[in-house]
């Protein structure tokens, strides 16, 4: 079967979503674009307290459901994250990075922990307090060369405790993970710089561990209201059983541990899609109204050579994102049901970056001088966008993952 | 739900159909395209898959339910094969599926069954006009009520199979209004002319076709007296072309990824170089994006969504895009090679461009 409905629980949520994003976002949008590393506390404490109400958003394991539930409800659960992560990132995108529930951290701890490590480190999102969980790879000197790591762990023998030495760099949300809640960030470094890639093991800091530090929150383009820190780990001693996934695989020089990492992209790209996807469609709303309020009308099914300019533009653009949107749809479909789509997720990611970027650079050129101004949030959105195309894997970074795929190569044959 | 996988009965056409398109249609159809057509034998085996007939109920002769997406499927299947070879197949369903979706009682009853039943017959449609800005919905040829009978007046061009066919469906303007009229070939006034050559498909004959003062049983006007609306047969031609773009763009994207793995360039193969295997991934991902968006316009019209009339608007619109930039690339990729007649891609580059062009030669 083919089937392009959305999931009834689906459409129930989006529209208390849509209030969150209408009510909750929107009028503090421009408020915390001006006033950067000021926290949106109001939205962070009521995503937290509606979140633990509903469950909504979280990424901790349900209960198992036998093959005739799983029958009658397909699971779901990525499906409707990324619903929910465009519906707020049509209200602003740098707001929804700051939603607490944990983030990227939380996936990686999910994708490669083992059941102790996840009872362990993911409860803490449910309890009173809005907690933050970050993930932490990139470095001064590399970035989407994620195997270049200097960041150190060293085992000691005497504690039993690793020992973490090194500086992480742009780290989405370290600040409200280590310092603003108790929470923690998720540091990849190596247990020997010479195995490269084989040598890569993701570490859980917790916040208040003697030797971390967040040394920096950057200045950025756009998504202003998310923190991006940098974090200094000083003989950071974590015990042993923070290192994420089984002894054997810590053990064992392979790189099963990377290749977690790896896996956990399959799929966080089709949500980080999900939000690019939220923000072009913002600006394709509302440059649509300005256009109406103007009495621009677009005739759909008119031939391409009768139709003015800013139709074809518009035009053009809806169809970029309905289909930039399907991809992420079929991406995070597969994850729900365990089919393999790092190829999918990958699509859906570096086409969502080029849509979003195109979509926003557009609809301020389109409103003429009113789109430059902030007067209007096309210009902040235009200025959030471009990180879509960046982060969790830049357009070419996705486009050699795409490569590979249909290709069928390895690594070593496509660099 | 959301669910991307063909059903039990949706893959079998699918796996058919391509198994048609690969042993048949593939080893001759460059040598259509040089002039030879295609054999009336392997017009008729394409026929027999029975791609129309499983979207005309059994009372009409059929043996299913009309479904747009089953008919994107087996589209994109055929039209890999060959583009015109996809045309020529179904170009009965040019003249069946508006009676299907937007004829009347009697219209149905007495022209589906003896043309879906029997063997491959030369039924077709007039839509096309000779002008740079045509437009399906403001035609030139136009249809004027005279007592009990509708003249019709004027030029069309590109009507696949126009000589030797049995009847066309003619669309012309009357009062501002897109209308089609079954149109018997016998009829008075109609000037079947020369074959046009054209920058691709040429596997396919198509003619111009005049009409001066024809004058048409007011009964032959699709769906009767009230005529009909003309949004689910635009949107049929729309989804056509769209799976016909889907494709002809993969057959492209899958000849140069595989002649990028075979050549060797600097001492590695042309596929592991960047500049290349960025285009690959780039027309894999295109090609996917409008796939998606081609399938779901499709449901909408089975599901008898009110936006599937934007939708496949929309899904034509940039299956035209896509199956140019996909093509474009697939000869690039091939270099020299790309533009040598020896070579497939750039026979697929010319068709490509038709999807654009060529909205009404196709319907699904």
């Amino acid at each position: 079967m083919i089937d392009f409905s959305t999931p009834k629980p689906i459409e129930k949520q989006m529209v208390a979503l849509k209030t969150v994003a209408e009510n909750m976002m929107r009028p503090v949008s421009r408020y915390f674009d001006e006033h950067e590393h000021e926290v949106p506390w109001d939205y962070i404490n009521f995503m937290h307290m509606a979140m633990r109400q509903t469950g909504a958003g979280s990424l901790a394991p349900k209960e198992k459901k036998s093959a005739d539930e799983k029958k009658k409800y397909p699971p779901i659960g990525y499906q409707s994250l990324a619903f929910m992560l465009e519906m707020l990132s049509w209200g602003d995108v740098g707001m929804y990075l700051v939603t607490p529930g944990g983030g990227l951290g939380a996936a990686a701890v999910e994708a490669a922990g083992t059941p102790e490590q996840k009872a362990k480190f993911l409860a803490r999102f449910k309890g009173e307090k809005p907690t933050f969980a970050a993930m932490a790879m990139t470095e001064p000197h590399c970035g989407s060369d994620t195997s270049a790591i200097r960041t150190t762990a060293v085992l000691d023998p005497e504690t039993n405790e690793w020992v973490l030495n090194g500086e992480k760099i742009f780290v989405t949300a370290g600040h409200k993970a280590l310092e603003l809640s108790e929470g923690f960030v998720v540091v990849w470094a190596t247990i020997d710089p010479s195995a490269r890639h084989a040598g890569m093991r993701p570490f859980v800091v917790e916040a208040g561990t003697p030797g971390v530090k967040v040394t920096k929150l950057e200045h950025k383009m756009g998504i202003r209201a998310s923190d991006t820190a940098a974090i200094v780990l000083q003989d950071a001693r974590v015990p042993y059983d923070h290192i994420l996934g089984s002894p054997e695989v810590i053990k064992e020089k392979t790189t099963k541990g990377f290749k977690g990492a790896m896996a956990t992209f399959d799929a966080t790209r089709p949500l980080v899609a999900a939000t690019g996807v939220g923000v072009a469609r913002a600006a394709l709303e509302l440059l649509k109204e300005m256009l109406a309020e103007q009495g621009v009308e677009i005739r759909y099914g008119l031939p391409r050579n009768k139709l003015t300019a800013i139709e074809r533009e518009i035009i053009d653009m809806e169809a970029m994102l309905r289909s930039a949107w399907l991809l992420v749809i079929k991406a995070v479909w597969m994850a729900d049901n365990r089919k393999h789509n790092p190829l999918e997720a990958s699509m859906s990611k570096l086409r969502a970056g080029d849509v979003v970027t195109k979509i926003t650079q557009r609809a301020v050129e389109l409103m003429g001088p009113l789109g430059y101004s902030r007067q209007y949030l096309l210009e902040k959105w235009f200025r959030d966008a471009k990180i879509t195309d960046i982060y969790e894997g830049t357009g070419q970074i996705n486009r050699l993952v795409v490569a590979r795929n249909v290709l069928g190569y390895r690594g070593s044959q496509l660099r | 739900m959301y669910a991307f996988e063909p059903s039990e009965e949706q893959q079998m056409l699918i796996d058919v159909v391509k198994r048609f398109a690969e042993n048949d249609i593939r080893p001759v159809a460059r040598d259509a395209e040089e002039g030879d057509d295609y054999s009336p034998d392997l017009i008729e085996k394409g026929w027999e898959l029975g791609i129309l007939q499983a979207s005309v109920p059994e009372e009409y002769g059929g043996f299913g339910d009309y479904s747009a997406l089953t008919g994107v499927l087996a589209m994109e299947e055929l039209a890999w094969g060959d583009m015109a070879a996809a045309m020529a197949v179904m170009t009965p369903s040019l003249f069946a599926l508006p009676i299907l979706l937007a004829g009347n009682e009697d219209q149905k009853q007495s022209y589906l069954p003896p043309l879906v039943e029997a063997e491959w017959q030369p039924y077709t449609a007039a839509l096309i006009e000779p002008h740079f800005d045509f437009d399906p919905g403001d035609l030139r040829t136009t249809a004027v009520m005279e007592g009990d009978a509708y003249v019709i007046n004027g030029e069309k061009i590109y009507v696949p199979f126009a000589e030797g066919a049995e009847a066309f469906l003619v669309y012309a303007n009357l009062d501002g209004q897109t209308q089609g009229f079954i149109v018997p070939a016998e009829l008075e006034g109609i000037t079947v002319g020369e074959r046009s050559k054209l920058l691709g498909i040429n596997a396919l004959p198509n003619y111009t076709v005049t009409f001066k003062d024809v004058r048409i049983p007011a009964g032959n006007r699709l769906g009767g007296s009230e005529g009909h609306d003309f949004a689910p047969v635009i949107t049929s031609a729309r989804l056509g072309m769209a799976a016909i773009g889907l494709g002809v763009a993969r057959a492209a994207f899958e000849y140069s990824r595989d002649y990028a793995k075979e050549r060797e360039v600097f001492g590695v193969k042309v596929a592991q170089k960047q500049a290349i295997a960025f285009m690959l991934a780039e027309m894999a991902t295109e090609i996917e994006a409008i796939r998606l968006l081609t399938w779901e316009a499709a449901w909408m019209v089975d599901n008898g969504h009110p936006d599937a009339f934007k939708q496949a608007y929309l899904a034509h619109t940039s299956a035209m895009d896509m199956a140019m930039m996909v093509t474009d690339r697939a000869v690039q990729i091939l270099g020299g090679h790309g533009y040598i007649r020896e070579y497939p891609v750039e026979m697929w580059m010319r068709n490509g461009r038709g999807i654009a062009n060529l909205l009404g030669m196709a319907m699904i």
